[in-house]
C-alpha cells in the first residue's frame, strides 16, 4: 500500500499553526490565545491539486527537545518516532512579530532531513508596530520557500498548498543553520568509517542525534553491537569532556543565527517596540486592581453559570422526565423490560445529559477569556499563591475547569510541563466541587440548613462548600509534594501572548469539543454505570417478595404509598440493599443507617445518583430530585429504629462534606488511569479522597453529637 | 549605579532594563536558554505579580513569566536608563 503523503504543521506555541490548519483542510480545531491548547495531535485531509495528503496539527513546541507531554507527542509526529510515520514535508509556522524565538525551533526543524515549508504568520501585527518583514530575503536565507499567510482570514493559503505540493514533487531538505563544531564532526566520520566497515550505512545525522543522546533509537540499536557500543561511548565521553554537548554552547549557537537573520530581514527589528498590550496590562496585572479584577472575574464567571444552567437542567430534566414517562406508557404490559428502559437507560442518560448546560457555560466562558489572552494574565497572577502549596501558575486552569468537570480539568494539565507540578494537579483536581455535587449541597442545605437557619446561611453554606476543595487542596499538594511525588521540579515558564478578540466560532468550537468529550468520556461510564446500578437494585426480585410487600403494606399504618413502599423494600432487599445493610457498621461513626450508606454506594460511581437514590431509600420514589420537597420531610423525618432522628444539622453537613470529597467518579478515575499511565495514582486517589472525606464527616458527626444541636 | 555592576536575577525590579551576562549550567536552565534567556541577551522587568517573585519579562519581542527564584542565579548587568 502506497499510503497518502504526510504533512505536519510545527511552531511555537501560538504562533497560529491551528488557525492555518484549519484554514488548509477546511477543518475546524480550537483556536485559542493560550500557550498549549492543541495537546493532541490532530489529523485532517488537506486537498492538493491533483492529490490528497495527509496533514497533521500539533501541539506547539518551543524546542524539538520535549519537556511536557503535549511536547512529547508534538516531536513524536516531527520525527516519524513511536506509533508515527516519518512526514513527507514540515510547514514551520513562523510568528513574524517574534521571529528570532522561532528561527530558534526552525533551526532545529531544519536538521530533520525533511523538506521543509515556512508560513509566515503575524505579518499584519509587525505592521501595526510600523516594522517590515522581507519574506524573500528571508526564503533566501533560509534556503526554503517562505509564504506570507493570516491563517484565521485565509490570506495567501492558496499560494502555501503550491508550496507544499512543489516540495512534496522535488523539495529538499534545507541545509543546517549552523555548524557542528570541528570536534563532533570528526568523531562522527571515525564512527561512519567504523560503521560502514561493519555493513551498517548510517547518515551522518544519526550518528550525531546518537552521540547526543543514549535514549535515541539508534543510539539503542548500537548499545547491542559491543565493540560499536564502546566506541560511541569512548566519542561520547570525549565530546561532553571538551563541552561540545553544553546547552549554552549549542542553544546559544542556534539563537546567534537567528538574531543575525531576524536583523537581516526585518527592518528596524532592533529598536524596543511599543508593546500593544501594555495599556490594559496596566490594569489587569496591577498588584492591587489586577486582584480586584480577578476575584470579579471569577466571581462573574460562577454567577453566570447558577444564573444560566438552572433553568437550562430544570429544562432537561422536565424533557427526560417526560420521554421516560412517555416511554414507560407505551412499554405499561412489561414492568421489568419498563424499569430497564425508563430507571436504567433513559434516567442513565438524564444524569449525564444534565450537566451539559454547566459545562458548556463554563468552557464558553474560559473559551471567551482564553481567547482574549487573559487567562495567561490569571495564571500570572495566581503564580505564587499556587507556588506556596507546590502548584505554578500553569494549574490554574486545570482547576478552573474542574469546578465544571473533572475530566477536561485533567486533561487540561498535559500543558505542565514539570512532571511534579502536573501530576499533583492531577490528584487534587476532582477535591474541585464539580457540577455533580450541587444536587446534594442543594437538596441538603434545602432540608437543613435553610429551613433552620434561614437562606442567607443557606447561601454562605452552598458557596463554602465550593471553598472546601479548594481548602483540602492545598495540605493534600502539600503532603504531596513532601515525598509522594517524586522526581524534579521543573521552572514555571509562562509566555504572555498579546491581547485579542475572541472569536464566536472558536468559543462555539470549545464548547462543542469539551461538549463531546464529556458525552463520550463521562457519558459513557456514567451511562454504564447506571445500567449496573439499576441492575444492582433491582434484582433480586420475584413476584411472590412483591406480593408479601403488598401484603406488608397493607397492614401497616403508613403515609407512604404502595409503590413508594414496595420501591422501598425492593431495594431493600436488593443485592445493593443488602450490602449496604452489610457495611453499616462502617458509616454508623458518621451517622448514617443502611438507607444513607447504600445511596453512598449507588454514588460511587458517579455520584449525581445519589439524589434519586435517596429518594428511593427513603420512600418517596426514584423520581424525586433535590428540590422535592417530599424527598426533604423524609430526611427530616427519618428516625433511627430506637426513635431518635437520622438526620441533624451536623449529619447533613457532614454528609456535604463527604461528597465534596469523596472520590465518586468512576469517570474521573478512568481519565487519572490514561493521563498518568499507571493504575498506581487512580487507586491512590481513590483512597486519599475517600478516606478523607469519611474521616470529615465522622468528625463532623462526633462534633455535632457531643456539642448537641 | 555604574554600568559594569552585575546583579543576580533575584534582584531584578519593575521597569529595570538589563543585560543577561551569564546562565548557570544545568538541566534546569534549558528551556529558559531555549527560550531565548542566553548570554548578551537585553530584557526589560515589565511587571511583578502582587505576591512578589513571579515577573513578567519582555525580550526578544515577546513577554515571558518566570519566577525569581528559579532565575536567581543568571547574573545580569542593569543598563542605566
Ligand atoms: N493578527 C494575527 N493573528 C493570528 C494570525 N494567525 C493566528 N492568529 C491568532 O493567534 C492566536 C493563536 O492562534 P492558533 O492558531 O491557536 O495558534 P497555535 O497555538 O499555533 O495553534 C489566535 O488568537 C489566532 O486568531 C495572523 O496571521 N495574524
Ligand atoms: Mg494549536
Amino acid at each position: 500500500m502506497n499510503p497518502e503523503p504526510l504533512v505536519a504543521i510545527v511552531g511555537n506555541p501560538n504562533a497560529g499553526k491551528t488557525s492555518l490548519f484549519n484554514s488548509l483542510t477546511g477543518s475546524h480545531q480550537k483556536v485559542a490565545n493560550y500557550p498549549g491548547v492543541t495537546v493532541e495531535r490532530i489529523s485532517a485531509t488537506l486537498q492538493l491539486e491533483g492529490q490528497t495528503v495527509e496533514c497533521l496539527d500539533i501541539p506547539g513546541l518551543y524546542s524539538l527537545e520535549a519537556q511536557s507531554m503535549d511536547e512529547q507527542v508534538a516531536v513524536d509526529a516531527v520525527m516519524g518516532r513511536g506509533e508515527e510515520r516519518v512526514p513527507d514535508l514540515l510547514v514551520c509556522v513562523l510568528n513574524a512579530a517574534n521571529l528570532e524565538r522561532n528561527l530558534f525551533l526552525f533551526s532545529q526543524v531544519a536538521e530533520q532531513g525533511i523538506p521543509v515549508v515556512v508560513a509566515l504568520t503575524m505579518t499584519d501585527l509587525l505592521r501595526e508596530d510600523g516594522k517590515a518583514i522581507d519574506a524573500i530575503k528571508l526564503s533566501n536565507l533560509l534556503g526554503v520557500d517562505v509564504i506570507p499567510v493570516i491563517g484565521h482570514r485565509g490570506q495567501g493559503v492558496d499560494l502555501l498548498k503550491e508550496a507544499i505540493a512543489r516540495n512534496l514533487d522535488d523539495g529538499r531538505p534545507p541545509s543546517p543553520t549552523v555548524e557542528h563544531p570541528a570536534a563532533l564532526e570528526a568523531e562522527v566520520t571515525h564512527l561512519a568509517e567504523r560503521l560502514a566497515r561493519v555493513g551498517m550505512d548510517v547518515s551522518r545525522d544519526d550518528i550525531r542525534r546518537a552521540l547526543r543522546s543514549e535514549d535515541d533509537p539508534f543510539a539503542a540499536r548500537v548499545a547491542e553491537i559491543p565493540e560499536i557500543s564502546a566506541e560511541f561511548d569512548r566519542a561520547r565521553e570525549k565530546l561532553q569532556a571538551e563541552g561540545v554537548f553544553a546547552d549554552h554552547r549549542i542553544v546559544a549557537d542556534r539563537y546567534k543565527w537567528a538574531g543575525n537573520i531576524t536583523g537581516q530581514v526585518i527592518a528596524s527589528g532592533v529598536s524596543p517596540r511599543k508593546w500593544r498590550s501594555d495599556r490594559l496590562d496596566k490594569v489587569l496585572t496591577h498588584r492591587f486592581f489586577g486582584l480586584i479584577i480577578f476575584a470579579t472575574v471569577m466571581y462573574g464567571v460562577f454567577q453566570a453559570i447558577y444564573t444560566f444552567a438552572g433553568p437550562m437542567m430544570d429544562a432537561i430534566e422536565g424533557g427526560i422526565g417526560w420521554f421516560g414517562g412517555l416511554v414507560g406508557g407505551l412499554l405499561e404490559g412489561q414492568p421489568m423490560i419498563q424499569s430497564l428502559v425508563v430507571d436504567g437507560i433513559i434516567a442513565g442518560i438524564g444524569s449525564v445529559l444534565v450537566f451539559l448546560p454547566q459545562i458548556l457555560i463554563l468552557f464558553a466562558l474560559i473559551a471567551i477569556l482564553e481567547g482574549t489572552g487573559y487567562l495567561a494574565r490569571a495564571a500570572f497572577l495566581m503564580d505564587r499563591l499556587l507556588g506556596w502549596c507546590g502548584l505554578n501558575g500553569r494549574a490554574f486552569i486545570p482547576l478552573l475547569s474542574s469546578f465544571a468537570c473533572a475530566i477536561p480539568g485533567i486533561m487540561a494539565a498535559r500543558v505542565m510541563p514539570d512532571p511534579k507540578s502536573r501530576l499533583a494537579t492531577i490528584l487534587v483536581a476532582p477535591l474541585m466541587s464539580c457540577s455533580a455535587r450541587l444536587p446534594v449541597y442543594i437538596l441538603l442545605i434545602g432540608a437543613f440548613i435553610e429551613p433552620e437557619f434561614g437562606a442567607g446561611w443557606a447561601g454562605f453554606a452552598l458557596f463554602a462548600m465550593h471553598f472546601l476543595g479548594l481548602l483540602v487542596a492545598v495540605p493534600v499538594v502539600l503532603v504531596l509534594n513532601k515525598g509522594i511525588i517524586k522526581g524534579r521540579r521543573l521552572p514555571f515558564l509562562l509566555e504572555l501572548p498579546p491581547y485579542q478578540w475572541p472569536r464566536v466560532r472558536d468559543v462555539l468550537l470549545a464548547m462543542y469539543f469539551r461538549g463531546k468529550v464529556f458525552l463520550v468520556t463521562a457519558g459513557t461510564i456514567i451511562f454504564v454505570m447506571s445500567i449496573v446500578i439499576w441492575g444492582l437494585s433491582s434484582f433480586p426480585r420475584s413476584a411472590e417478595a412483591e406480593a408479601r410487600y403488598e401484603q406488608e403494606h397493607s397492614q401497616m399504618q403508613t403515609q407512604v404509598s404502595l409503590d413508594s413502599y414496595v420501591q422501598q423494600r425492593q431495594l431493600e432487599d436488593s443485592f445493593l440493599g443488602r450490602f449496604g445493610r452489610t457495611i453499616e457498621p462502617v458509616f454508623i461513626p458518621a451517622g448514617y443507617d443502611w438507607r444513607i450508606t447504600t445511596a453512598i454506594l449507588c454514588a460511587f460511581p458517579a455520584r449525581e445518583v445519589v439524589v434519586p437514590s435517596m429518594g428511593i431509600m427513603f420512600a418517596v420514589g426514584g423520581e424525586a430530585d433535590e428540590e422535592s420537597v417530599d424527598l426533604r420531610k423524609a430526611l427530616d423525618q427519618a428516625t433511627w429504629p430506637d426513635g431518635r432522628k437520622l438526620m441533624t444539622p451536623w449529619t447533613a453537613v457532614g454528609l456535604m462534606v463527604f461528597f465534596a470529597l469523596c472520590a465518586q467518579c468512576m469517570s474521573t478515575l478512568a481519565t487519572v488511569k490514561r493521563e498518568t499511565n499507571s493504575w498506581g495514582w487512580p487507586v491512590f486517589m481513590f483512597v486519599y479522597m475517600s478516606g478523607l472525606a469519611y474521616l470529615l464527616a465522622v468528625a463532623i458527626h462526633q462534633v455535632g453529637l457531643r456539642v448537641g444541636g | 549605579m555604574s554600568a559594569m555592576e552585575t546583579i543576580p536575577f533575584r534582584e531584578v525590579r519593575q521597569g529595570m532594563r538589563a543585560r543577561v551576562v551569564s546562565v548557570p549550567e544545568g538541566p534546569d536552565m534549558k528551556r529558559l536558554r531555549e527560550m531565548g534567556l542566553n548570554e548578551g541577551v537585553e530584557f526589560s522587568v515589565a511587571k511583578v505579580a502582587p505576591f512578589g517573585d513571579t515577573v513578567e519579562i519582555r525580550l526578544l519581542n515577546y513577554a515571558l513569566c518566570l519566577r525569581k527564584r528559579d532565575a536567581e542565579s543568571i547574573i545580569v548587568q542593569p543598563i542605566p536608563a
